[in-house]
């Protein structure tokens, strides 16, 4: 591996001229399970490694009048062992359990799953459903950007030069909201989604006021099925409809075929998952 | 472009209750740390990528991959490894168990899978059959099969209540 120096600011400034003296020849470090894999299998070269976790706000775990907000480095585990939490974000909670074993969860975070940008990350649908908003530091100060324009390519993402993730915001729902994610993979534990699907809505008077879909490892980035969750905003979710959405969500799927599964395939499972992880939502807000 | 210039730090740590000082190169993982600097080599390198959990420690009461760790993180924290399992007065009912079971036989594994059912047995002494398999789901073993390891830990979390 190449030799890189360690840092660890205990905040956001701090971290933010770290970043900006080296470029792109430093990366953060949350919970590591991607960047020091990616770091000594040379996929880049660094000269320094940031680690966040010291900064208060990229750890905390904040409940607001309107919003969670999870700092970007809180590891899965924080969050699955919160039985608020798991009650009123059950979408992330899927996620947060699949993603590796349980010492890969000791240490992986969402922020980390998300900036890493994989095409089949485990939890960036989850959060898309959820109507994540980005916190992000850098050079210039804070921005916000909603969570589904963060991803921009395989392994890419929305961040510039300095810039780092802070925190995820996800919005607290009045009314019967609930939300599922739901992969497919060929083992039961520890691999890489086939294709997967989360799903949220929000019932008002029997009638969906809200939907959303996400699909992942079917195309570049995870993708947020706009035409498709709006299909059934305003509608009963009947067996009927929900089968609408998860026609138009095959549709939006554009996978490619390799060595784990055909574009068929994925594009079957895309469908069958649309409306398995609809169905479980329903289920949970006890519609 | 230029060499980067990289300085060992200087990290305080407890490794199986005993605090120590280590100088680490910053670059460099947990593993190779306890291996090679602390020397002390029960941990095992599989992988070195996150798969196998053959390098499993404990890092403040949670199982993690040590290979995924960098030696610079542990400031201050607490670590414990198969080192720290067996007493003066013998072995920790888990070895007892894998020895009785016979669930071991190259051993690169077990280390692993001793220290990830210990963080589990210390939290819940009696976990189901499904409970043990989700746990271990992070640790790989080639040659035994996982029965006969799981068989053990079920027989060890029976004889320590
Ligand atoms: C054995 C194993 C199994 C795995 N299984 C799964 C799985 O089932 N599903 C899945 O989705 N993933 C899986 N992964 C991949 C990985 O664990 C996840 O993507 C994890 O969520 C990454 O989080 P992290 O905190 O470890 O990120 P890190 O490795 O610390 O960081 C990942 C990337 O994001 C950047 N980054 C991190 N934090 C910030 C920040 N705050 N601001 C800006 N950039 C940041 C880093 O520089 C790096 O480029 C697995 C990995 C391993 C080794
Ligand atoms: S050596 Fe660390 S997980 Fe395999
Ligand atoms: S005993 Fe050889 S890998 Fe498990």
């Amino acid at each position: 591996m190449h030799p890189f120096n360690y840092y660890a600011p205990e905040t956001i400034e701090e971290a933010t001229e770290i970043l900006k003296k080296y470029g792109d020849r430093a990366k953060c470090l949350a919970g590591g399970t991607d960047v020091l894999v990616q770091a000594r299998g040379e996929k880049f070269e660094l000269d320094a490694i940031v680690d966040v976790k010291k900064i208060p706000q990229l750890t905390k775990l904040e409940w607001t009048d309107s919003h969670l907000i999870i700092g970007a480095a809180t590891p899965c585990h924080v969050l699955y062992e919160d039985p608020k939490v798991c009650e009123v974000f059950p979408g992330i909670i899927d996620s947060a359990f699949l993603i590796g074993g349980i010492q890969i969860q000791s240490r992986a975070s969402l922020g980390g799953n998300l900036c890493n940008a994989s095409p089949s990350a485990d939890a960036i649908c989850s959060l898309i459903v959820h109507e994540t908003t980005c916190e992000i530091a850098g050079p210039k100060g804070t921005r916000e950007i909603p969570v589904e324009d963060m991803c921009t390519g395989p392994g890419k993402n929305a961040l510039e030069s300095g810039e780092f993730l802070v925190s995820l915001k996800m919005p607290l729902k009045k009314g019967k909201f609930s939300a599922s994610y739901e992969r497919f993979i060929p083992r039961n534990e520890m691999d890489i989604a086939v294709a997967a699907v989360a799903s949220s809505l929000e019932l008002s008077n029997g009638k969906v006021s809200s939907c959303r879909v996400a699909l992942a490892a079917v195309g570049p980035t995870p993708i947020f099925a706009k035409e498709a969750s709006e299909l059934l905003v305003g509608k009963e979710p009947t067996d009927e409809n929900i089968k609408k959405v998860s026609e138009k969500a095959k549709d939006i799927a554009s996978p490619i075929a390799d060595m784990r599964g055909t574009v068929e395939h994925r594009k079957d499972l895309i469908e069958v998952l649309t409306r398995r992880t609809i169905s479980k939502a329903l289920e949970r807000v006890g519609g | 472009m230029a060499e980067n210039k990289v300085k060992k730090v200087a990290v305080n740590t407890k490794i199986n209750g005993e605090e120590m000082d280590i100088l680490v190169d910053p670059y460099v993982s947990l593993l190779e740390t306890l291996r090679e600097v602390v020397g002390i080599t029960g941990t095992k390198e599989g992988c070195n990528d996150g798969n196998c959990g053959a390098c499993t420690v404990n890092l403040d009461g949670r199982i993690v991959d040590s290979c995924l760790v960098l030696g610079v993180e542990v400031e201050g924290k607490n670590i414990e490894t198969v080192e720290g399992m067996a007493t003066p007065d013998g072995l920790h009912p888990l070895q007892q168990a894998f020895l009785e079971e016979a669930a071991l036989q190259c051993g690169i594994c077990t280390p692993g899978f001793l220290v990830s059912a210990k963080a589990l047995l210390d939290n819940e002494p009696d976990p189901s059959e499904e409970r043990i398999r989700h746990w271990l789901a992070g640790n790989l073993c080639r040659c035994t099969g996982y029965d006969k390891i799981v068989k053990a830990v079920s027989k060890a979390s029976k004889e320590s209540k």
